[in-house]
């Protein structure tokens, strides 16, 4: 029971060359996996084929394998996908259909395209509105909302589908630093309380430090580096990626530049704050979320 | 007649009378067609209560209004019953009388429209009309198009801020404001154009291709009399305008 990316590549409709090239990748149900990377490694597109979105819903061509709970995508058509994998892009004004009047319809928008029950569809907006902490936002006019809680919006009328895997792309790329902190938060308390597997791809190392458990940084279309978050985030070769170490490692790399890098204590110091730090879904960075059942495996 | 009373009215049977008051004004010749109409029109926004704000849109056919006086008044074809020869220009009592027939029609289109558009949330009526069968997609496309237009209104209004942050000058003569124009329509466009391919990725991964007939989450209140009048103003609009065309109506 995985969100399975097995050797796969991929290039868009009418170009001759692969963006991705034979990407290995698994998000099982309750971890979040990280991915980074320096601008046009492929990052998106790994979005766009783990969804299910990329062939089906945009074209082109996918060699290899990309399966959900062991379904191939390939033959999935794009309801389909959505009801089994998320996806959030990084712009949350696009996100919404623009056809609604309040964040609650705006939320039933995909359970009423599946025809559900005006019973279910209420009961799955109720449920997403609890989950997510945005009950408030209700009734408001979703054109009128501030970055962080449309984005928080558009996510939940993506979980009203109740998906197993949630795949997000820079979700919190637009956002100012309350609302990184609202939607990861948001984020890493879903994981830890349905189980949801969740792929982010995500530019700010602090928020993949303080919610990942695995970490993969890409380089045009690989997979360079791959591994348990602390581990990945800490090598030095991240930078030579593309990719901005986490403060507490940059710290480690300054001290031990300084002549203090063999100081256990300060270390232990450096470490202790992490855990203390950036909190996310009510437990300390690094620390494993509780897994519950999955959404809709 | 209390002003909700109007209001309260299904969108449907609204959108019907509005339907029927453009079919009369257009397809029913000669003054009787709009004046009628325009009667009911008056009558309906004052027991609606929107008569004042119906101002703008009434307004708003003025440039339409002075053309078609323009054009039917000095060049209708055939005429010959010239009111004052002005050098070249010889305006025609025939092409006057078209002229004012024709706007009489225009606004009568424009404030049934309004009246519609004052008493009726965009939602609602869509909503109600979904119900009635209109699909997933024609629903999405009216709907978008409608709330589109404030967002339009504040992406041009983004981009000509930062236009002029880097020196475009976008104010003072008409001219100057006619350049500053162009500058605005490829970022409006192209922004426009990316914005609708994540829109509609987006929209796919909300289930938005599903086979199944959508729920409709509002039933808005309707009642046989409703069904009853919009049938009848429905089919009196069509018969009213095959008797105007068979030539059985004499009317003035």
């Amino acid at each position: 029971m995985s969100l399975t990316l097995a050797g796969a590549r991929y290039r868009y409709a009418g170009t001759a060359r692969d963006v991705l090239d034979g990407i290995d990748l698994e998000v099982a149900p309750g971890r979040v996996v990280g991915l980074a990377g320096a601008n046009e490694s492929g990052k998106s597109t790994v979005c766009l084929v783990a969804s299910g979105l990329a062939p089906a819903s945009i074209g082109g061509r996918l060699d290899g394998s990309v399966s959900i709970d062991g379904i191939e995508t390939k033959g999935m058509a794009p309801h389909e996908a959505a009801q089994r994998c998320g996806v959030l892009f990084q712009n949350p004004t696009t996100q919404l259909s623009g056809t609604t009047v309040t964040v609650f319809e705006e939320i039933a928008f995909g359970p009423r395209n599946l025809g559900l029950e005006i019973g279910e569809i209420v009961g799955r907006v109720e449920w997403v509105l609890d989950t997510l902490g945005i009950a408030a936002l209700a009734p408001k006019d979703p054109a009128r909302l501030s970055g962080g809680q449309a984005q928080l919006v558009a996510l939940a009328s993506v979980l009203a589908l109740r998906p197993a895997y949630l795949v997000l792309d820079e979700p919190t790329s637009q956002l100012d630093p309350q609302g990184t902190r609202l939607v990861g938060e948001a984020l890493a308390g879903l994981a830890a309380e349905t189980g949801t597997g969740i792929l982010i791809v995500e530019h700010k190392t602090e928020l993949l430090a303080a919610m990942a458990h695995d970490v993969a940084v890409l380089e045009t279309g690989r997979i360079a580096l791959a591994g348990p978050a602390p581990e990945v985030l800490a090598d030095p070769r991240l930078a030579e990626l593309g990719v901005e170490p986490p403060a507490s490692a940059r710290l480690r790399l300054a001290l031990g530049a300084a002549g203090l890098g063999s100081d256990r204590d300060v270390f232990d110091a450096i470490d202790g704050a992490a855990a203390g730090g950036p909190r996310v879904g009510g437990r300390p960075a690094g620390e494993a979320p509780a897994v519950g059942p999955p959404v809709n495996a | 007649m209390p002003h909700g009373t109007y209001h309260a009215l299904n969108p449907t049977t609204k959108l019907v009378i509005a339907f029927a008051e453009a079919l009369v004004a257009f397809g029913v010749r000669g003054w009787t067609g709009p004046l009628a109409v325009l009667v009911v029109l008056a009558l309906t926004a004052l027991a609606a209560g929107v008569a004042r704000r119906m101002v703008p849109f009434a307004l708003a056919t003025i440039p339409l209004v002075i053309s078609i006086l323009l054009v039917n008044t000095l060049l209708y074809p055939g005429a010959h019953d010239v009111i004052v020869r002005l050098g070249p220009l010889a305006p025609t009592w025939s092409g006057l009388t078209a002229a004012l027939q024709a706007t009489l029609r225009v606004i009568a289109f424009a404030l049934s429209a309004a009246i519609l558009g004052l008493t009726t949330p965009t939602d609602d009526l869509l909503s109600d009309l979904e119900r009635r069968g209109l699909g997933r997609r024609g629903t999405f496309v009216i709907g978008s198009a409608i709330r589109m237009v404030p967002r339009m209104g504040e992406r041009a209004g983004e981009i000509t801020d930062s236009q002029r942050a880097r020196g475009m000058d976008t104010q003072g003569s008409v001219i100057r404001r006619v350049r500053g124009v162009i500058p605005l329509a490829g970022p409006m466009i192209f922004g426009a154009l990316t914005e609708v391919e994540e829109q509609t990725m987006a929209l796919e991964a909300r289930a938005f291709s599903a086979p199944a007939r959508r729920t409709v989450l509002r039933v808005l209140p309707d009642s046989g009399a409703q069904r009853l009048v919009r049938w009848v103003l429905f089919l009196g609009a069509i018969a009213a305008v095959a008797a105007e065309i068979a030539g059985l109506l004499h009317l003035p």
